[in-house]
Parts: structure tokens; C-alpha cells; sequence
């Protein structure tokens, strides 16, 4: 997967798990808590649906580089490259 | 007797949100019950195929966002959108009100199998590694959760619980809100029952395996009551929960009251898991009429409980026959032959369907008997047509459920 189809998939499931939000004027480079409504449980369906559609666990202690989408492919794209 | 009670301590109902298989507000549900409109349909069920069910039509989105929808259960929506319908029918508005003061009471059969039987449905998708169980799993089983949900959404800080008693939960939710109200512990009272059942296969086919889960052709009449045809139950989703309130409370505030909870019993048959006693039915009977201050000739309506088993019907109607004897005038009848059984919903939705017979004097029949079981034999049961009455001024109404648990509630028409 490309860094551009990463982000993609990112904010499909983002958007899956917070419908009621409005996400085009999402700035990649702001913590996503800080620009829409998503709580620590909401946080955690999106390390689900990774685990779930792509096999892929983010331990705990990677969550922090989770925070914003920019942050979010840089983390991902070693792990989803090959996908 | 009723009548020398401070107000402080009479229970009134003054608000009413429902949604059953047939309406989503009383006025729709009691429009179906007096034009004979089912709403018992083909549904489909994980594992089980194409079963019979009840099933509820309401718009969630009315009083819920998408992700509360998404993160929460059936049954909590079932009791959010009751819970908002109730309190706009009773002209109260949420936000004028102290929220502490306010406690949510809600009667269920059972509560979490329906997410039990997805997460291990889901994690058979991924060989059951148990790490793909999802995090929301824990929030939706807990017991309280369709109270508790009731809660999160209104932003009530009073208590919230839910009551398990099995297909009594209605009447118990009901109870305890006059209960709580009557005590003090609160002044407004969301109490009611809910149910989700329809949507865990394992309902059905436990049922199935007792010999006791409905089938028919035509699926609308497949809940049969007191017909020598019946053969079983038909699982149903639904809610009832009532805005009840204290009498002195309800006047000062010019309240529309539909009825007052004047007598209650819940009482245990201490004899089999599943088979119903109509010995410890009657006294269930007696205690409620015992507390009602009243005797049986003055009650117009029994709603039944009957759910169109065998066994569970005559029984009944051997405990109605112990009280009232066998030439009484009051008038029987069955709302879970439109319906089906609502579980924990079914003790509240039934009563509410019967609460306009306070104003418009029918009393809804009883629909599908074809061929009238003699065991079930009264002589003012109302059959498939509405009965047009001189007078309604109380309803019985009874609930029973598994493990001998049995409850009855006495509403007064309030003058």
C-alpha cells in the first residue's frame, strides 16, 4: 500500500467509527482528538479494525504515534507497505 | 381506601413511549389492536434461517447520534427511544428538570446474549483468538445496560437499573418506579420494560427445543392463545416505559393522568423452571386485589399473560378461575396475539395497550382463535372482535415468567 492509500483506509475507518463527524477539513497534521469528537474507546476500534482487516497489533505503547493521520501513516506505512 | 391515601403517596401514570411490533406510540399500537393488525413477521435469524418474530419499526435516529447507535445495544435503543417518547408525552421537558431527581427502572428477560452469541460469531471469523473480542463487549452485556444507556443519553443522574424477571420484567420495572416514587427516592420514575430477544438465535432454539416455539403459514397468525391450535411462543422485540409520578405532583403541574397504580404483587410459584402454577398465580391475584383494597367483580379488563403454549394458557385461566370463578363479568383478553412475546417489554407494552379502555370503553380481543379451547373458556373473554363496554374503571393485569416468577398490577381509572 502507498502512504496516499494508507491515509485513505484511515479515515474510511475513522469515519466508519464516528459517523455523526464531519471530516473534510480533517488537518493531517493535528491530533484527531483535538478536531473531532473520539474518545479512548473510539481510539480503540480503530487498533481493532487494523488488527481485523489487516492483521496488524499496535502495541499500547505506540498508541501516542497514532495521534494524528500524518503521524498515523508515517507509523503504518513499514507495516502495510507490503499489503 | 385508595381514595384516603395523601396524594403523596398515590402513583399516577401520566406519561406513556412504546414501541411494539404493530406501533410506535399508543396511539398507532392501540389503532392495531382495535383493527386486528399483527405485527408478527418472517425474520431472519443467525443459524436458525427464517423464523417467526416480532419485530419493532421505530426510527433510533430520532433521539440517538449514529456512533451512540453503533456503540450501544438494541435494548438501549429500544429503552432511549421509549424513554424520550414518555417524557414528551407527558409534556415535561428534560431540560427544565432536575435530573438527579429522576430515576430509570427498567424490567428485563435477559440482558447480553444478543452481543454474546455476535463476539463469539466474530470471533469464529478469525479462529476464535479471543484478542479480536471487542472492546464495547463488556459495556453492552452488563445488566444495567439499557437503563444505563437511557442515562448517557439524557444526561439522568438519578438511579439507574434494570430488574431481570424474566417475562415478568415489565410489571416489576413498574412496580418498582411506584416503589421508589412512593419511598421518595426519587420524583419522576421512567419505569417499563424492554427487549431485544429476537435478535439472539439461542431464544428461538431453546424454544424450539421445549417444543413450545410457534410456527404457522401465515405468520400473523401464529401467536394463538387460548385456540386449541396454538403451539408455541413467538419471540418479539419491543419497549414500554411509563413517566410515572406522585398524584400531588402530577396535579400541581396540571398533568394528563392515564391511570393509578393501586395494587401490585410479585410473588414465586417455588415449583418447576418452566411450568407455570396457577395456584401461586391466584394468590398473586389475591394479594394485588388485597392491596388495591378491592374485590374481584370490580375489576372490568384482565389483560392475560397467555402465551400460546399449551401448559401456560390453561394454567392461567385455572388461577382466573380460582379468583373470579367461572361466571364472572370481567372482561379477558390477550394483547400477545397481535404481538407476540415481547419478554421483558410484554407486562408494560400489554398494559398500555389496554390504558385507552379507561377513556373509550372497547376492550380489545383476543385475535386468532379459531377454535376456542374449552379449558380457556370464559364467559366474557373477547374474541377477535373489540367489545364495546358500559364501564372501565380498573385493569388487571398479569405477567409470569420462568422460574415461577409471577406479577400482577391493578390500574385505576383516575377521576
Amino acid at each position: 500500500m502507498t502512504k496516499q492509500e494508507i491515509k485513505s483506509v484511515l479515515m474510511e475507518i475513522v469515519a466508519e467509527i464516528i459517523p455523526d463527524e464531519d471530516l473534510t477539513n480533517l488537518k493531517d497534521d493535528i491530533p484527531i482528538r483535538e478536531q473531532v469528537e473520539l474518545d479512548s474507546m473510539d481510539f480503540l476500534d480503530i487498533i481493532m479494525e487494523l488488527r481485523k482487516r489487516y492483521g496488524i497489533e499496535v502495541p499500547e505503547d505506540d498508541y501516542t504515534q497514532l495521534a494524528t493521520i500524518e503521524s498515523s501513516v508515517a507509523y503504518l506505512e513499514p507495516r502495510m507497505r507490503d499489503l | 381506601m385508595i381514595a384516603s391515601k395523601p396524594n403523596k403517596a398515590r402513583i399516577v401514570i401520566t406519561g406513556i413511549g412504546l414501541t411494539a411490533p404493530n406501533g410506535n406510540n399508543l396511539t398507532e399500537f392501540r389503532e392495531s389492536l382495535l383493527t386486528g393488525k399483527s405485527g408478527v413477521q418472517k425474520f431472519n435469524v443467525r443459524y436458525m434461517g427464517e423464523v417467526l418474530a416480532g419485530v419493532c419499526n421505530f426510527d433510533p435516529l430520532r433521539y440517538q447520534k449514529k456512533k451512540e447507535l453503533r456503540r450501544g445495544t438494541r435494548a438501549g435503543s429500544v429503552a432511549i427511544y421509549c424513554a424520550h417518547e414518555a417524557i414528551n408525552d407527558a409534556k415535561l421537558d428534560l431540560a427544565c428538570l432536575d435530573k438527579s431527581r429522576i430515576g430509570v427502572y427498567i424490567g428485563i428477560t435477559e440482558h447480553g446474549n444478543v452481543d454474546t452469541e455476535k463476539q463469539i460469531y466474530e470471533i469464529k471469523q478469525f479462529d476464535y483468538d479471543t484478542t479480536f473480542v471487542s472492546h464495547h463487549y463488556n459495556p453492552r452485556i452488563v445488566a444495567n445496560n439499557p437503563a444505563g444507556e437511557v442515562t448517557l443519553n439524557t444526561g439522568i443522574t438519578g438511579p439507574h437499573y434494570t430488574l431481570g424477571a424474566a417475562c415478568a420484567g415489565g410489571n416489576i420495572g413498574l412496580i418498582q418506579g411506584f416503589q421508589m416514587l412512593l419511598l421518595g427516592e426519587v420524583d419522576l420514575a421512567l419505569a417499563g420494560g424492554v427487549s431485544e430477544t429476537i435478535h439472539a438465535f439461542g431464544a428461538y432454539a431453546s424454544f424450539r427445543s421445549e417444543g413450545a416455539l410457534a410456527s404457522h403459514v401465515e405468520p400473523e397468525k401464529a401467536c394463538r392463545p387460548f385456540d386449541k391450535d396454538r403451539n408455541g411462543v413467538v419471540v418479539s422485540e419491543g419497549g414500554c416505559i411509563y413517566l410515572v409520578e406522585r398524584l400531588g405532583d402530577a396535579l400541581k403541574r396540571g398533568a394528563s393522568i392515564y391511570g393509578e397504580i393501586v395494587g401490585y404483587a410479585i410473588n414465586s410459584d417455588a415449583f418447576d423452571f418452566v411450568l407455570p402454577n396457577s395456584q401461586r398465580q391466584a394468590e398473586c391475584i389475591k394479594i394485588a386485589l388485597g392491596k388495591a383494597g378491592i374485590s374481584p367483580a370490580d375489576i372490568d379488563i384482565i389483560n392475560t399473560h397467555a402465551t400460546g403454549t399449551r401448559e401456560g394458557d390453561a394454567a392461567e385461566c385455572q388461577a382466573i378461575s380460582k379468583v373470579f370463578g367461572n361466571h364472572t363479568n370481567v372482561y379477558i383478553n390477550n394483547t400477545k396475539s397481535y404481538i407476540g412475546h415481547t419478554m421483558g417489554a410484554a407486562a408494560a407494552l400489554e398494559l398500555a395497550g389496554n390504558l385507552p379502555s379507561f377513556e373509550d370503553h372497547i376492550v380489545h380481543p383476543t385475535i386468532n382463535v379459531d377454535q376456542l379451547d374449552p379449558e380457556c373458556s370464559f364467559k366474557n373473554l373477547v374474541i377477535n372482535e373489540p367489545r364495546k363496554v358500559d364501564k372501565v374503571n380498573y385493569i388487571l393485569n398479569n405477567s409470569f415468567g420462568m422460574l415461577g416468577i409471577n406479577s400482577v398490577v391493578i390500574i385505576k381509572r383516575f377521576e
